[in-house]
C-alpha cells in the first residue's frame, strides 16, 4: 500500500513538473484540442509571488540564498471534489489555473488517462525533444583533444 | 530654520513626458518588443536578473526598455518591483551536478568526465565587428552531435578524491541561512550571507576587486577549476503537498575557483576554494564573485588582511549598485537649505579668517614701521 502511494506521488510530481516546465500557450492549445473541462472552483489564486532560490556553498555545502524568482500558483476544486495545485515559475496566471485543473483531473480516476494522453504526454515529448536538441547542440562544441607525437618513438 | 520648498510639479510632469518621448525615439523606427530583448539581448537580461536579484526574463526586458538601456536603472526597477510581491518560501537548494549543461570548461583538468564543452561562448572569437550582423542576414542552425548524455560531476568532487582540496563550505548543523532581504547587514558576516550579497553585487565592482587580487592585492593564485552554465530545476516545499513541488527550471552560471594555499596556523597546505553562483549566463560575474569570495575568507584561513578585496565591510557595503547609485545620485536633488546653511557658515569663517589675517598684516606693518 505504501509502495503504491509513493509511486502515485512520484507520478503526480512528474506530471506537475511537466506542466510547470511547459509554456502556457502549449497547455492552452492542447487543452482546447482535448476538449477537457476548464470549469473549476478557484480556492486560491491564481496569484503571483516570489520564491527565494537557494544554492549550496561550493556546489554541495551549506545552503545560501541566491536571489528570488517569480512564481504563480493556483488551487482549484472540481465538482467531483478533487483539489488540484499548481506552482510554476513566471507570471502566467492562465497556465497556473489550467495546470491546477490538470492536477485535479489527474487525481480523478475517471480523467487520469485522458490527462496523461492528451495533455501530459505531448508536453513531455516536446520537452524531451527540446532538451535533446540542446544537449546535441552543446555536444557539438565538445573539445576533442589529440596528442601531437614528436620524434621517431 | 527649515524652509519647505514646493514647486516644479509641471516641470516634473513635462520632464517625464519628454522622457517617454525620447525613450521611444524616432517613431518611424519600429518599437522594440520584449520578446526581441529576451531573445537577442539575452545577456543584458541576465545581468538585470542577477543584480536585480529576481529571475524573470520578461520583467527584466521590460526594465531594460523602460530604463532606455541603463542597466543600473533597470536593476533598480526590478528591485523595486520585487518588494510588491508576497513571498511563498525558500526553494530546496539547487543541485548544479544535475544541470542540463550548455557550457562547461575547466582550466585545471583537460580530460574530466563529461569533457570540455565550449557552448555559446565569445572565447576564441576575434572581436572584429561583424558587418553581416548589421545587415541582418539569416543565421545558420547550429551543429548537433548525437551521443549518450554523459554525467558531469563537479570538478571539486574529482579533486576531493586526493584530499588535497578543502571540502565544499559547511556551516554548523543548526545554522539557518541568513537572508539580507530580511535582516540588516552585520559585520563580520557568515559566508552564506556574504555569498548572497556577492551574487547580487555589481559586476563591474566585483570584477575590479577580483582583478586587484590577481595583480597582487591579496594574491591567492587562482585557477578556474570549473565554470558551468545551464539549467537547473527548482523545487519548493509547500504544506499542501506531501512532496516538494517542481517549479520549472532556471539558468545559472557556477564557478569553482581553486586557489593554491601554502597553509597557515589555521589550515594545512592545500587547495582552497572560492565559489560563484549567479542567475543567467554570466561567467565573468561568477568568476569575479568566486575571486572575491576566496579573498574575503582571509580571516577564516588565517591570512593577513592587507588589501581592499579582503575587507568584508568594505566589499559588501559597497557591492550593491542600487544602494550605491541611490546615495551618489541623491546628491543632485535639491539641497538648497543645507547648502544655504553651509554658505552662511563658510562666509562667517571666511570673515573671521580675513579679520585675523588683516590684523596680522597690520601688526607686521606696525612692527616694520617701528
Amino acid at each position: 500500500m505504501r509502495g503504491r502511494e509513493a509511486r502515485e506521488q512520484a507520478e503526480r510530481k512528474a506530471v506537475m513538473a511537466t506542466l510547470a516546465q511547459s509554456a502556457g500557450d502549449d497547455i492552452v492549445r492542447l487543452w482546447d484540442e482535448a476538449g477537457l473541462p476548464c470549469e473549476a472552483e478557484l480556492l486560491r489564486g491564481p496569484e503571483t509571488g516570489l520564491v527565494t532560490v537557494r544554492g549550496r556553498i561550493g556546489g554541495g555545502g551549506a545552503p545560501f540564498n541566491v536571489g528570488e524568482a517569480t512564481v504563480t500558483r493556483a488551487t482549484v476544486r472540481l465538482a467531483s471534489g478533487h483539489v488540484g495545485h499548481c506552482y510554476a515559475l513566471g507570471r502566467d496566471k492562465q497556465k497556473a489555473r489550467l495546470a491546477a485543473i490538470a492536477d485535479a483531473l489527474w487525481q480523478d480516476p475517471a480523467h487520469r488517462n485522458e490527462v496523461e494522453i492528451r495533455i501530459v504526454a505531448p508536453l513531455q515529448a516536446a520537452l524531451a525533444k527540446a532538451r535533446e536538441q540542446r544537449r546535441a547542440e552543446t555536444a557539438a562544441t565538445k573539445v576533442d583533444f589529440f596528442t601531437m607525437v614528436r620524434g621517431e618513438d | 530654520m527649515y524652509v519647505a520648498v514646493k514647486g516644479g510639479e509641471t516641470a516634473i510632469r513635462n520632464a517625464h513626458k519628454l522622457l517617454a518621448d525620447r525613450r521611444r525615439g524616432d517613431r518611424s523606427v519600429p518599437a522594440l518588443r520584449l520578446d526581441q530583448i529576451v531573445e537577442q539581448l539575452a545577456l543584458g537580461v541576465d545581468r538585470v536578473m542577477s543584480e536585480g536579484s529576481l529571475y524573470d526574463r520578461e520583467l527584466a526586458a521590460l526594465a531594460i526598455v523602460q530604463a532606455r538601456g541603463d542597466m543600473i536603472e533597470a536593476i533598480f526597477l526590478v528591485r523595486a518591483y520585487r518588494t510588491t510581491l508576497p513571498r511563498f518560501g525558500y526553494t530546496r537548494a539547487i543541485d548544479t551536478g544535475t544541470m542540463l549543461v550548455e557550457r562547461r570548461v575547466s582550466a585545471t583538468y583537460k580530460d574530466l568526465p563529461g569533457g570540455q564543452l565550449l557552448g555559446p561562448t565569445f572565447d576564441y572569437t576575434h572581436r572584429l565587428l561583424d558587418p553581416e550582423l548589421a545587415a541582418g542576414g539569416d543565421v545558420a542552425e547550429p551543429e548537433q552531435r548525437a551521443g549518450e548524455a554523459e554525467a558531469m560531476p563537479r570538478v571539486s568532487a574529482i579533486l576531493a578524491r586526493e584530499g588535497l582540496i578543502e571540502p565544499d563550505g559547511d556551516m554548523p548543523g543548526d545554522h539557518v541561512p541568513g537572508d539580507i532581504t530580511r535582516e540588516p547587514l552585520e559585520f563580520p558576516m557568515a559566508r552564506d550571507i556574504r555569498l548572497q550579497a556577492l551574487s547580487r553585487g555589481d559586476e563591474g565592482f566585483l570584477l575590479a576587486l577580483g582583478y586587484s587580487t590577481q595583480r597582487g592585492y591579496a594574491r591567492n593564485h587562482p585557477f578556474v577549476g570549473e565554470v558551468r552554465i545551464g539549467e537547473v530545476e527548482l523545487e519548493l516545499d509547500v504544506p499542501e503537498l506531501p512532496f516538494a513541488v517542481p517549479l520549472g527550471s532556471i539558468r545559472v552560471t557556477e564557478c569553482q575557483m581553486v586557489n593554491q594555499f601554502k597553509g597557515s596556523a589555521k589550515a594545512p597546505p592545500q587547495f582552497t576554494r572560492g565559489y560563484g553562483l549567479v542567475f543567467g549566463q554570466s561567467e565573468r560575474k561568477a568568476m569575479a564573485m568566486a575571486l572575491c569570495d576566496r579573498a574575503l575568507r582571509a580571516s577564516e584561513l588565517g591570512e593577513d588582511v592587507i588589501a581592499a578585496a579582503q575587507d568584508e565591510e568594505f566589499v559588501i557595503s559597497h557591492s550593491d549598485n542600487v544602494q550605491a547609485t541611490g546615495f551618489v545620485e541623491h546628491l543632485k536633488l535639491p539641497h538648497y537649505v543645507d547648502f544655504q546653511a553651509e554658505l552662511d557658515l563658510v562666509r562667517r569663517i571666511r570673515t573671521e579668517h580675513d579679520a585675523r589675517e588683516n590684523a596680522g598684516k597690520d601688526e607686521e606693518k606696525r612692527q616694520a614701521a617701528e
